[in-house]
C-alpha cells in the first residue's frame, strides 16, 4: 500500500517536473500555434503572448494545456476550422478567436473537440463565427467563462454558439451567446449541466435540446431570441430558476416542449414572451412555483398532453392565461395565483371560494381566427367570455383550478 | 369663444354633477391603489373603466348639458357673438371640465401612490391621455345629437344607443365578420374596422402597452408593422385626432344652419 | 332703420312668414301685435339672426343681417322666457355680459331702479319668475343700443315695476331710439306705443298708429278693434 501511494507521487512529480511551458510570441523562437503544439510533449503548457496569429486548422492532438496571455487574437481569416481537439486532457484558455470560415457543407467551428474526455475551454472570446465551439462525442468536459458573439442574420448560413453532439457530462457554465442560429445546442446529449449563462438575441432558440436524456439547465437567462428555448423529443430534463424572456414574434415563446416526458420545470420567471410555454406531446412535467409575468399566453397547450401538474404557479397580467385548442383536459392545475381571479375569500383562508377558469372563450376564437385579437380586452368580449365561463361548451369544462390563491405566492 | 369656454367652465365646474364625477374618479383611484396593492392589476382594471365609463358619461354630460344650457344659449345667440364661437366655446367647457375631473380624480391618488418613481407611468399617462380624447370625442357626439334632436327624449335616446353600439354592438358585427371571412386575408380589414370606432381605437392604443406579446403573436405583415413599431402609436393619435375634429366640424357646420 | 324684404319662413310644413315686407324707421315705439302663432317670435329671431329665414333680406341699420354678428352690437334684445344658467349669480351674470358685451356703467343705475341690490349675491335659480324678469331687463337696458328689441317684457313684473319700466321705456325714446315690442296687455301697448304692426298669417296686415287702426276697424277702442281684425279674418 505504502509503495503504491509513493510510486504514484513519484510519477506524478515526475510529469510535472517533466512538463515544460513553451511561450509563443511573434519574435520568440516559436512564433505560431502550430509549431507550439508541434515541439511540445503531453501536459506542456503553451502560453501564447499578446499579438495576432493568422492560423486555421490548429490540431491539437496531445494533452496539452493553451493559455492565451492578454487575449491574443487567433485570426482564421475565413479559412475553415481553426482548432480542433481530438486529444484527452486538453485545457484552452483565454483566447480571441475571430474570422471562422462559413460553408454549406462542413460545421467550420472556432473549437472542436472530437472524441476525447476531460476537456476543459474557458475564457474564450469568439467573433466571426459559423460554430463556435463544438463537442463531439466527447466526455466530462467544461464549458465556462466563453464569450460568443455573432453576427448571424439568417438560419440557413449560420451556426450554434455552442454545440454538443453524442457528448456526456458536460458542464457549460458562465457563458455570454449572442446572435448566433441556437446560442447552445444539445442533440444526443445526456447527463449535462447548464447553469448560469446568458444567451440573448439569438436568430432559433436561445437554448435547443435535441434527443437529449437527463440534462438540467437552471439560472440561465434567455432573451430576445427568435423562439426561447426548445426542449424536444427528451426525457428527465430539469429546468429550474431560469428567465425567459421578451421573446417576441409569430412563433416565439419562452419555452417550447415537444414530445417531453417527466420533466420538471420549477421556479423560472417567463414575462413578456408572445408565449410563456407552448406545450405539444408532453406528458407528466411537473410545472411548480414558477413565474409567468405580462405574456401574450402564460402556457398554450395543443394536445396530446397528459398528467401534467400546475401547481403554485402564479400567473400575472397575461393577455390569456391558458389556451387550449381541444376541450379535452388531463392536466392538473392546483392553488396557483391568478391575477384575473375576480372570485372571494370569505373564510379568510387564502384560497379562493369559487373555482378560477384559466380558459376563455376568447383565446378559443383567437385561435381560430387569428385576426380577432385586435378584439381584446373589449366588452364585448368580456361578456361572451362571461358566458362562457357560466356554461363552457367550446372550451374544457373540467379545467378548473379549484383552490385559487388570493395573493401572489412566494417561495 | 375663450370667454363662452372660461363661463361654460365655471358654470360646469360648479355644478354638482362635476364634483361627483371627479369624487367616483378618486374613490375608484383610491380603491385600485390602495386596497389593491397592486399598480399592474390597477391600470388594467382601469382601462376596462375608461373604455366603456368615459364615452358613457361623455355622451349623457354632452347631452345633458346642450339641453340644460339652451336658454342660456339663447341669451348668448341675441349677443353680439358668432354662432360657431358660442358652441365651441359650450362644447370645449364641457369636454375639458369632464377631462379634468378625470385626469385629477385618478391622478392625484396615482401621485400619492407613488407614479412618479413607478415604472408604470407611461401606461398609466396613455391611460389618462386615451380617456381625456374619448371624452372630446364623445361629448362632440353629444352635441351634434343634440344639434339635431330637438326633443330630449329623442336625444338622450339617441346618444344612449351610440354608446351601446360603439361600445358593444359594433365589437360585436366586427367579431362575426371576421370569423365569416376567415378564409380571407383580414389584417387590413380588422385595422381599418379599428380604426372606424374611436372605442375600439382607443383600446388599441392601451393594447400596444398592455398586451403588445400576444399582438406579436400574430403573423400578418401589416399588423407586425403596426403594433410593432411607433406606426401604430402614431397612426392612432392621428386617428383619435380625426374623430374629435370631424364632429366638431360638424357643430359649426350644423349651428351655422339650426333655427333658435 | 331696420329694413325687411319678402321674408319667409317655413319650419317644416309649417309656413310661419310668407313674403313679410316692414320698413321700420328711426326713432319711435313699434309695437308687434298677432294673434298665437303669428310669426312675432319668429320675425324677431329672425331679426336677431338667431332664425335663419329661407327667403328674403333683413338689414338692420343699413347692415345685412347675414353677414356676421357685428350689426347686433346696435340692438338690445329681451327675451321672452328669461332662464338663466341656474349656478351663477346676478352680479356674475351681468358682469359675464358685461364681459362678452363691452363695459358699461349704466348697469348700477338700472339695479337701483328695479330695487335688485338685495338679490345680487343670490344664485339665478333661486330666484322668483318676476325678480328674474328683472335681471332680464337691467341686462337688456344696460348697453344704450340705437334699437331695442322686447318680447313680452311685461310678463311677471309687479305693478310698481310695470310703472318704472313704463317711464324707463319713454326714457329711451326720448332719447331717439327705436323700439320694438311684443305684448299680448292691450292696453300696455296702447298706452305706450307709436306705431303698431299687425301680423296674420305670415304677412303683415296692417301698419300704422293706433287711430288709424281704429278707423279702419270703425271700433271706438284699441282692443276691440283688434277683436274685429280677429273675428273678420276667423269667422
Amino acid at each position: 500500500m505504502k509503495i503504491k501511494i509513493v510510486s504514484f507521487i513519484a510519477i506524478f512529480l515526475a510529469s510535472f517536473l517533466h512538463a515544460q511551458t513553451i511561450e509563443v510570441c511573434e519574435k520568440c523562437p516559436v512564433s505560431n500555434v502550430k509549431d507550439a503544439i508541434k515541439v511540445a510533449k503531453d501536459f506542456d503548457t503553451i502560453v501564447i503572448k499578446k499579438g495576432t496569429y493568422k492560423e486555421h486548422d490548429i490540431l491539437v492532438d496531445k494533452p496539452l494545456t493553451i493559455i492565451g496571455k492578454d487575449y491574443p487574437v487567433i485570426d482564421g481569416e475565413m479559412k475553415g476550422e481553426i482548432i480542433t481537439v481530438v486529444s484527452d486532457s486538453v485545457t484552452v484558455d483565454g483566447l480571441f478567436i475571430i474570422n471562422v470560415g462559413t460553408s454549406y457543407t462542413e460545421d467550420y467551428a472556432a473549437i472542436r473537440v472530437k472524441r476525447s474526455k476531460d476537456f476543459v475551454i474557458k475564457n474564450l472570446v469568439l467573433e466571426k463565427l459559423f460554430f463556435g465551439i463544438y463537442i463531439e462525442k466527447s466526455q466530462n468536459g467544461k464549458i465556462f467563462h466563453n464569450k460568443i458573439i455573432g453576427d448571424a442574420v439568417e438560419e440557413y448560413n449560420s451556426g450554434n454558439g455552442i454545440q454538443l453532439w453524442y457528448s456526456k457530462n458536460v458542464e457549460i457554465e458562465h457563458n455570454f451567446v449572442e446572435r448566433v442560429r441556437d446560442g447552445i445546442y444539445l442533440e444526443f446529449s445526456d447527463f449535462c449541466t447548464i447553469k448560469n449563462n446568458v444567451s440573448a438575441n439569438n436568430i432559433r432558440y436561445g437554448l435547443h435540446f435535441m434527443f437529449s436524456n437527463d440534462d438540467i439547465y437552471q439560472d440561465n437567462t434567455f432573451e430576445n431570441n427568435g423562439a426561447g428555448v426548445a426542449v424536444m423529443f427528451s426525457k428527465k430534463i430539469k429546468m429550474y430558476n431560469n428567465v425567459f424572456k421578451e421573446n417576441w414574434g409569430t412563433a416565439s415563446y419562452g419555452l417550447l416542449l415537444k414530445e417531453i416526458n417527466d420533466a420538471e420545470i420549477k421556479g423560472n420567471i417567463f414575462s413578456n414572451n408572445t408565449i410563456g410555454i407552448n406545450i405539444e406531446g408532453s406528458n407528466r412535467i411537473n410545472y411548480i412555483n414558477n413565474d409567468f409575468i405580462n405574456n401574450g399566453w402564460a402556457v398554450k397547450v395543443r394536445g396530446a398532453c397528459y398528467t401534467n401538474h400546475f401547481i403554485s404557479n402564479n400567473f400575472l397580467y397575461n393577455s390569456f392565461d391558458i389556451s387550449y385548442n381541444s376541450n379535452i383536459n388531463d392536466n392538473i392545475f392546483d392553488k396557483n395565483y391568478w391575477s384575473n381571479y375576480t372570485g372571494y375569500d370569505l373564510n379568510k383562508n387564502g384560497i379562493g371560494d369559487i373555482p378560477y377558469r384559466p380558459v376563455k372563450l376568447f383565446s378559443y376564437i383567437v385561435n381560430r381566427t387569428p385576426e380577432t385579437i385586435i378584439l381584446l380586452r373589449s366588452l364585448f368580449i368580456d361578456i361572451i367570455d362571461f358566458s362562457e365561463k357560466v356554461s363552457p361548451v367550446f372550451t374544457p369544462d373540467n379545467l378548473l383550478d379549484n383552490n385559487p390563491k388570493m395573493k401572489r405566492i412566494t417561495w | 369663444m375663450l370667454k363662452i369656454l372660461k363661463y361654460s367652465f365655471y358654470d360646469l365646474m360648479r355644478s354638482r354633477w362635476s364634483y361627483v364625477y371627479f369624487a367616483f374618479y378618486l374613490l375608484l383611484g383610491i380603491v385600485l391603489l390602495f386596497l389593491n396593492n397592486d399598480l399592474s392589476k390597477a391600470v388594467i382594471t382601469l382601462m376596462n373603466v375608461i373604455i366603456v365609463l368615459v364615452p358613457l358619461i361623455g355622451t349623457i354630460f354632452g347631452v345633458m348639458y346642450y339641453y340644460n344650457s339652451k336658454e342660456f344659449t339663447e341669451l348668448l345667440l341675441a349677443q353680439p357673438l358668432k354662432r360657431s364661437s358660442i358652441f365651441l366655446g359650450q362644447y370645449l367647457g364641457v369636454a375639458i371640465s369632464l377631462s379634468m375631473s378625470l385626469v385629477l380624480g385618478l391622478g392625484i391618488p396615482f401621485i400619492f401612490y407613488g407614479l412618479f418613481k413607478s415604472t408604470a407611468i407611461w401606461d398609466f399617462s396613455l391611460l389618462l391621455i386615451t380617456g381625456a380624447f374619448l371624452t372630446f370625442i364623445f361629448s362632440a357626439l353629444a352635441f351634434n345629437i343634440a344639434l339635431s334632436n330637438e326633443n330630449k327624449i329623442k336625444g338622450f335616446g339617441y346618444a344612449i344607443l351610440l354608446w351601446l353600439f360603439l361600445a358593444i354592438i359594433y365589437d360585436g358585427i366586427f367579431l362575426m365578420s371576421l370569423i365569416l371571412f376567415e378564409d380571407y386575408p383580414l389584417d387590413k380589414l380588422s385595422l381599418i374596422g379599428t380604426m372606424l370606432n374611436p372605442i375600439d381605437l382607443s383600446r388599441t392604443l392601451i393594447l400596444l402597452k398592455l398586451d403588445i406579446s400576444a399582438l406579436l403573436g400574430y403573423t400578418g405583415a401589416i399588423f407586425k408593422q403596426f403594433f410593432g413599431t411607433n406606426f401604430g402609436l402614431i397612426v392612432s393619435i392621428a386617428m383619435l385626432t380625426v374623430w374629435v375634429l370631424m364632429p366638431v366640424f360638424r357643430i359649426i357646420f350644423k349651428s351655422k344652419k339650426k333655427d333658435f | 332703420m331696420v329694413s325687411i324684404q319678402n321674408l319667409h319662413k317655413k319650419f317644416g310644413k309649417n309656413q310661419v312668414l310668407s313674403g313679410l315686407d316692414l320698413e321700420i324707421s328711426e326713432g319711435g315705439i313699434f309695437a308687434v301685435l298677432g294673434p298665437n302663432g303669428s310669426g312675432k317670435t319668429t320675425l324677431i329671431k329672425c331679426l336677431l339672426g338667431m332664425v335663419i329665414p329661407n327667403k328674403g333680406s333683413i338689414s338692420v341699420m343699413g347692415e345685412n343681417v347675414k353677414n356676421g354678428s357685428a350689426y347686433r352690437h346696435k340692438i338690445d334684445y329681451l327675451p321672452q322666457i328669461a332662464n338663466f344658467p341656474s349656478n351663477l349669480k346676478v352680479k356674475e351674470l351681468i358682469k359675464m355680459i358685461k364681459d362678452l358685451r363691452g363695459n358699461t356703467t349704466l348697469d348700477q343705475e338700472l339695479i337701483s331702479l328695479f330695487k335688485l341690490e338685495p338679490f345680487l349675491d343670490k344664485k339665478l335659480g333661486n330666484l322668483s319668475g318676476g325678480t328674474k324678469q328683472k335681471v332680464n331687463l337691467v341686462l337688456t337696458f344696460m348697453f344704450n343700443s340705437p334699437l331695442v328689441i322686447l318680447d313680452e317684457p311685461t310678463s311677471g313684473l309687479d305693478p310698481i315695476s310695470l310703472l318704472r319700466l313704463k317711464k324707463l321705456i319713454q326714457a329711451e325714446k326720448d332719447k331717439g331710439k327705436t323700439i320694438l315690442i311684443t305684448s299680448h296687455i292691450m292696453s300696455f301697448v296702447e298706452e305706450i306705443s307709436d306705431e303698431i304692426v299687425f301680423l296674420l298669417e305670415g304677412k303683415i296686415y296692417f301698419k300704422g298708429s293706433i287711430n288709424e287702426l281704429k278707423n279702419k276697424t270703425n271700433q271706438p277702442d284699441f282692443e276691440h278693434a283688434i277683436a274685429s281684425i280677429l273675428t273678420d279674418n276667423h269667422a
